[in-house]
């Protein structure tokens, strides 16, 4: 090699590098670690510390091979000890030897095999991992046939259980370090550290009786006259204290129980559960956000055992949430709709697929003559069935009172998707997050609502992208993005957003303004990669989405939208929006009607041409009697924004058919209820927030129903051919839809009115979901539960100081409505609002409290007694 | 045979109080930091490559080129770290010398920080040498009074913090990045290198490692010239250094020579083996240094010719043990140390020394049996250069050269023999009468 390096930049191509690997001459990307370069050409070097994704450790030392370097003059010299290849970079000329071809790395391996097997307890045969197991799998490939350890074992007592869902079993453990350097690189929550040292050396919790430190006195905090932090994101159930003493709370901790080469981390609910080997595995998407993990169902003799994380580069790696691997129960809970249900004499009766298609079919019908038919499909629909959802009510229906969002929202949010999100494809990916130099969001709590996007947010931050977050106060999500702050009011999120656009555009700014904050922020949104991410919740903060586009217009970054739900990006790709059709399509625009109309096969004059009502229009006129029907699909009432009002909305609709997994509130007011498929027994697609189509396959056999077919049926019973009874047909009919070439629906022109004035006893509610709590896909799994948070109140010192609270004093926040009463966290954060999580257990604000997030509500110190 | 020592760091350790700074300067100290503060800081570099010192905490790197290792400034902070963790089973030069003579270090420490552009200097000693943390503590403040330390040191508009740390009791933390991890205030384990110290060390910023005694020699050569101290010791390995006699000589103590002495010329001016004994085996340089008979009385003590003859100058730790000696029984001390002080990153050290250590007490009570000898040197060719840093390596020494040496000795333990000596007449207390010491008896040791 020569000493002259060009260093030029523009992608240029990568530049490689070339080696032999056991006389294989293999070309890889300089950089390259000799581990990496001996798998492109099929060569496995054992090993336990290496991980592709995280940071290199040399610890196990299993990898050892040989290696011979050209010195100056060109002569190969070998170095004289194995080399780690999970730590050493290919160079030129370099000449590697594994177990294959030397003898040395050979007996190198074999040996440290031997001393990683003498203190493992060798407890396969009740091993979780047993099977599957890369120790047990490489000391049969690379280790010797018997030990020559006659000596005394290292015992540890039995298992220590970090959180609810997670055990450590230390006397496994080969110190290899996955758990700990996961914790600490990717997810950020160090719970589990190393200690002691030598062969005492292990993984735990900071544990006075294993480093024997004495406990720390009683009263030593806040002897400095500071007060001890509140109690805040504590989990629910039994939890270690993690590395800062606080009890471990990670929402990413069963990534560390499938990365663990042996036994040691295992998971609660799986925990002697299934060999592996009796296991079927399915690939899959995860359902509980809108960011397609892929998965793995292991399921054995129909029943799912287990959940782990697919390996899919593009978009969470290897990488998943507790909630996606955890949360599965609900798909199969004693409460499955298992036949179709007809109500009579007002009880609901078992039914024959026949009658109550039927009966469905002609109650719809009579509605639709008859006002008028309102279609609430619900956020977690595949795409198939969404382009069903959306085609069943144009067509038969011939309706566009349909909504999917079962949740705050707003005019100017459905104007926002239909202009910025629908039929735009692919937009902003993971790998786009990930080269991002600032990235600003906005109406998103990332971990909360998209968690394996908050993983490759923060794998950007540790490469040096910097994070801006448009909320009341800094969660510990973005304390651990390093991210900074734009403090909010809820409601008013559009300030900011405003401020900052103008600020890019270089027009005047408001006097009064944080001018450094400014300039900084825009200064960073405007280089080259710069994301806007946006969520569902900017719909609670008038003028936002409005706000965002402009702020994305003038600094140039791009935007994408983040919904919570995994359905909601498909429903505004099939039109399951008001105004809106399938591929982005405005309704009221001509051309777009007659291409619907051509591939559905209706009459252009067959399909509505003005559009229709949203969630909230459907509940007002069916309560009103507007409308008399109503089609619903997976949907919680307890999810909207007032549920009062939507029991009451449905209660005063003359007929009612519900497509559902579950019995729900939904399916208890129906007059037909249509059981349909769960995901793990169905084949389909959802679209992520990418835009990225994530299909799977049917995980379960099973004779449930998909939506699409059910709808297919139900309109063959209104002499509608849908044509989408088969999984095949639903997907294609999908793609049939080419891209809408016409005009793109309007942008929002929504301002921001002023916020409403604080009263005194008020604060403003700033809310959003928990990614655990009490959602019904939760349902079911207890030991998941235990790692939900808390829920807190969470206030300003200065507004608690208004109410006379104290950290840790439990306060009511009232409605006219009703209360909740949580204890109360002290929060660095906006003055005179108090944040309650949306849908917690003991703390569900829509329902208790029938408010949205920007609205004012009471505060008090509890009364006695009113502890729930 | 005086002539044959060199003292210079050793020089004033009989003069009164001779920590305290007022004697340090009563016997020429600080010339070498006038000295440097006169000269351009690369000159001073040059001067330390010239004079061919080389590392005296064992590796034996030169010292000059190590410094020549920074990358250029940035503008941002350099960092040097004084290696005072002395924890060597038999190493005992670094805490005499900073015991007597602090201010040797101190200056070599100002001295070095110029020249290599650093303003903040951490010396991090031992804790369990309390004594020695508290007198360098008080040296500094002395230093620092007398204008040695702080801003515009000598009115040379130089900057210079030195903080003294005292660890917290860890052998690895002797290894220089494991060390910074201690420093930096986490679990003392050793680094992957590279990037090694000299472009990110302690807080990631370019940083040099050096030893005590590396450091103590500096001002010397900024004093006297690098051709004074070149013209000591060999031709490769050049100036002077403390030998540490200790275990079964007359009079052990601190040997201050040029490099290339003989144990035998040392042993001369010990007042040799103890009374009635002769030599069976000793260390070169420490436990971790395969160990020598009294076939190599006659190697010098420098970094080659130790080398040549199998073993490694290390810290010149020599410890001598007599016939009374089971060399089994010392092996199996040493290696419960470094099972004790593995920090438990890598396989081969964790686990290894923990069976090393099984194997060992085994042999030594008689339950030992044939193939264990193999199996120990096996396991020895399993950990030597397999571990992340030397401390495997260093485990293995004393079992590889001693079977290699006295493999009889381990024969004659086994199959239910034990140890075939009387440990209490390798004692020296028990072979030496003694006057008794003159605060022997009540209370004598308050």
């Amino acid at each position: 090699m020569t000493a002259t390096t060009d260093k030029s930049t523009d992608a240029v191509p990568v530049e490689t590098v070339t080696c032999t690997i056991d006389e294989i001459e293999v070309t890889v990307p300089k950089g390259t670690l000799v581990i990496r370069a001996a798998e492109q050409v099929g060569i496995e070097i054992p090993r336990f510390c290496d991980h592709p994704l995280l940071e290199p450790a040399g610890a196990c030392r299993q990898c050892l091979v040989e290696v011979a370097m050209p010195d100056r003059e060109g002569n190969l010299r070998p170095m004289p000890k194995p080399q780690a290849s999970c730590t050493m970079t290919v160079t030129p000329g370099m000449v590697v030897k594994t177990q294959r071809t030397s003898a040395v790395a050979d007996k190198a391996q074999e040996g440290v095999m031997e001393l990683l097997l003498m203190n493992h307890p060798l407890d396969c045969p009740v091993c979780d991992k047993g099977g599957e197991c890369p120790l047990q799998n490489q000391a049969m490939k690379n280790g010797r046939a018997t030990s020559r350890f006659a000596d005394v074992k290292r015992t540890f007592p039995k298992p220590i259980q970090v959180s609810s869902q997670v055990l450590l079993d230390r006397e496994r453990c080969v110190l290899c370090q996955r758990c700990t350097r996961f914790s600490e690189e990717i997810a950020g929550d160090e719970f589990i550290a190393l200690q002691e040292r030598g062969a005492h050396q292990q993984v735990g919790r900071f544990d006075e009786q294993v480093l024997h430190f004495a406990p720390p006195c009683a009263g030593d905090h806040g002897a400095g006259g500071r007060a001890a932090p509140g109690p805040v994101d504590i989990p629910l159930g039994i939890a270690q204290p993690d590395a800062s003493g606080q009890p471990f709370a990670s929402y990413f901790s069963g990534n560390t129980v499938q990365i663990c080469p042996v036994g040691a981390l295992t998971g609660a609910s799986y925990r002697f559960r299934a060999r592996p080997f009796d296991l079927v595995s399915s690939p899959s998407i995860a359902e509980h956000d809108s960011c397609g993990s892929a998965i793995r169902i292991d399921h054995r003799r129909g029943k799912v055992m287990r959940r782990l994380a697919g390996d899919d580069p593009a978009v969470n790696e290897e990488w998943i949430t507790d909630k996606d691997r955890f949360a599965f129960t609900w798909q199969s809970a004693p409460d499955r709709i298992t036949t179709p249900l007809v109500r009579e004499d007002g009880e609901l009766r078992p039914a024959s697929w026949v009658e109550a298609l039927e009966v469905a079919a002609q109650g719809l019908a009579a509605a639709r003559a008859d006002g008028g038919v309102g279609v609430l499909p619900g956020g977690r629909l595949t795409v198939e069935d969404a382009f069903a959802w959306s085609r069943f009510a144009r067509t038969v229906l011939r309706t566009d009172d349909v909504d999917q969002r079962a949740r705050v929202h707003s005019v100017e949010e459905s104007a926002f998707l239909a202009h910025a999100v629908a039929g735009t494809g692919v937009g902003v990916t993971f790998a786009d997050l990930e080269a991002a130099p600032a990235v600003l969001l906005a109406g998103l709590e990332a971990e909360e609502e998209a968690g394996v996007t908050f993983l490759r947010l923060r794998k950007a931050v540790r490469a040096g992208a910097r994070v801006f977050s448009v909320a009341p106060f800094r969660s510990r999500g973005l304390a651990r993005l390093d991210g900074t702050l734009l403090p909010t009011a809820p409601g008013t999120e559009a300030d900011w957003l405003t401020t900052l656009a103008t600020q890019a555009a270089g027009d005047l700014v408001p006097a009064g303004a944080d001018r450094e904050t400014l300039e900084d922020v825009a200064g960073a949104l405007g280089q080259e990669g710069a994301v806007v991410l946006v969520g569902e919740r900017l719909a609670a903060a008038p003028g936002a989405y409005t706000a965002a586009l402009r702020l994305a217009e003038a600094t140039g970054a791009r935007i994408a939208w983040i919904p919570r739900r995994a359905g909601e990006r498909g429903g505004v790709e099939a039109g399951l929006l008001p105004g809106l059709l399938p591929g982005g399509r405005p309704l009221v625009d001509e051309d777009a009607r007659a291409q619907v109309a051509a591939e559905w096969g209706v009459a252009v004059e067959d399909l509505p041409d003005t559009p229709g009502l949203d969630t909230d229009g459907i509940l007002d006129a069916l309560s009103v009697g507007q409308l008399t029907g109503a089609l619903v699909g997976g949907l919680e009432l307890a999810d909207l924004p007032d549920p009062v009002h939507a029991r009451r909305a449905l209660g005063a609709a003359r007929f009612i058919v519900s497509l559902e997994v579950r019995r729900t509130e939904a399916t208890e007011l129906a007059d037909v209820v249509l059981p349909v498929a769960p995901p793990v027994e169905r084949a389909g697609s959802y679209w992520n927030w990418e835009g990225r189509v994530r299909s799977f396959g049917r995980a379960l056999e099973s004779s449930a129903l998909p939506d699409h077919r059910v709808l297919d049926a139900l309109a063959a019973q209104l002499d509608v051919d849908l044509g989408v009874a088969e999984p095949l047909a639903a997907h294609r009919a999908v793609a049939a839809f080419g891209a809408w070439k016409g005009a793109r629906a309007q942008a929002p022109q929504a301002g921001a009115p002023e916020p409403p004035a604080v009263s005194a006893g008020t604060a403003v509610l700033a809310s959003w979901h928990l990614m655990l709590d009490d959602g019904a896909l939760q349902d079911g799994e207890e030991h998941l539960a235990g790692t939900a948070k808390r829920p807190v109140a969470r206030v300003s010192a200065v507004t608690a100081a208004g109410f006379d609270v104290f950290d840790g004093d439990r306060v009511t926040v009232s409605t006219d409505r009703g209360s909740i009463t949580v204890p109360v966290a002290i929060t660095e954060m906006v003055d005179h609002v108090v944040w309650l999580p949306m849908a917690s257990r003991g703390c569900r604000v829509h329902e208790d409290l029938g408010a949205r997030p920007g609205e004012a509500v009471r505060i008090a110190p509890a009364e006695k007694g009113d502890d729930a | 045979m005086t002539d044959t020592l060199t003292p210079v760091l050793t020089d004033t350790w009989d003069a009164e109080r001779s920590w305290t700074l007022e004697s340090y300067l009563a016997h020429g100290g600080y010339e070498g930091l006038r000295a440097a503060l006169a000269q351009d800081p690369a000159d001073v570099v040059q001067a330390v490559k010239d004079s061919g010192l080389r590392g005296r905490g064992g590796a034996g790197f030169p010292t000059g080129m190590k410094w020549g290792f920074l990358p250029a400034p940035d503008g941002g902070p350099r960092y040097l770290v004084v290696n005072a963790d002395e924890s060597e089973p038999g190493t005992c030069k670094d805490i005499p010398l900073m015991l007597a003579s602090p201010q040797h270090l101190i200056e070599g420490v100002a001295i070095t920080s110029y020249a290599i552009g650093c303003h903040h200097a951490f010396i991090y000693v031992r804790g369990e040498v309390l004594h020695v943390y508290r007198r360098l503590l008080a040296a500094v403040a002395e230093a620092y009074d007398a204008g040695y330390l702080g801003t515009d040191i000598q009115g040379s508009g130089f900057d210079l913090e030195v903080t003294v740390h005292a660890g917290a009791g860890a052998y690895i933390c002797g290894e220089e990045t494991a060390l910074l991890d201690s420093l930096e205030g986490k679990r003392g384990q050793p680094r992957l290198k590279p990037p090694f110290p000299a472009v990110a060390g302690l807080y990631a910023r370019p940083t040099v490692v050096n030893n005590v005694e590396s450091i103590a020699s500096v001002p010397g050569i900024m004093a006297k010239g690098a051709d004074w101290f070149a013209s000591m010791g060999t031709e490769k390995s050049q100036g002077h250094g403390l030998f540490s006699l200790s275990g079964h000589v007359t009079r052990p103590g601190q040997f201050e020579a040029p490099l290339g002495i003989t144990l035998r010329e040392l042993l001369d001016l010990a007042g040799g083996v103890r009374e009635g004994h002769e030599l069976k085996f000793w260390t070169p340089g420490g436990s971790s240094t395969p160990i020598f008979t009294a076939e190599h009385l006659d190697v010098p003590l420098d970094y080659e010719s130790v080398g040549a003859a199998g073993s490694m100058l290390g810290t010149r730790a020599l410890q001598v043990f007599d016939e009374t000696t089971c060399v089994v029984r010392a092996v199996s001390r040493w290696t419960d140390f470094y099972a004790h002080e593995s920090c438990g990153k890598c396989t081969p050290c964790r686990e290894g020394t923990y069976w090393l250590k099984q194997v060992l007490h085994r042999i030594e009570a008689g339950e030992g049996t044939g193939p264990d000898i193999d199996l120990l040197l096996d396991l020895c060719d399993n950990i030597l250069g397999r571990a992340f840093c030397a401390l495997g390596d260093g485990a293995t020494s004393p079992i590889t050269s001693s079977i290699q040496y006295f493999r009889e000795e381990y024969e004659a333990h086994l199959d239910g023999r034990g140890c075939p000596f009387d440990p209490a007449r390798s004692t020296l207390f028990d072979d030496t009468p003694q006057a008794p010491p003159a605060l022997a008896g009540a209370g004598g040791h308050r």
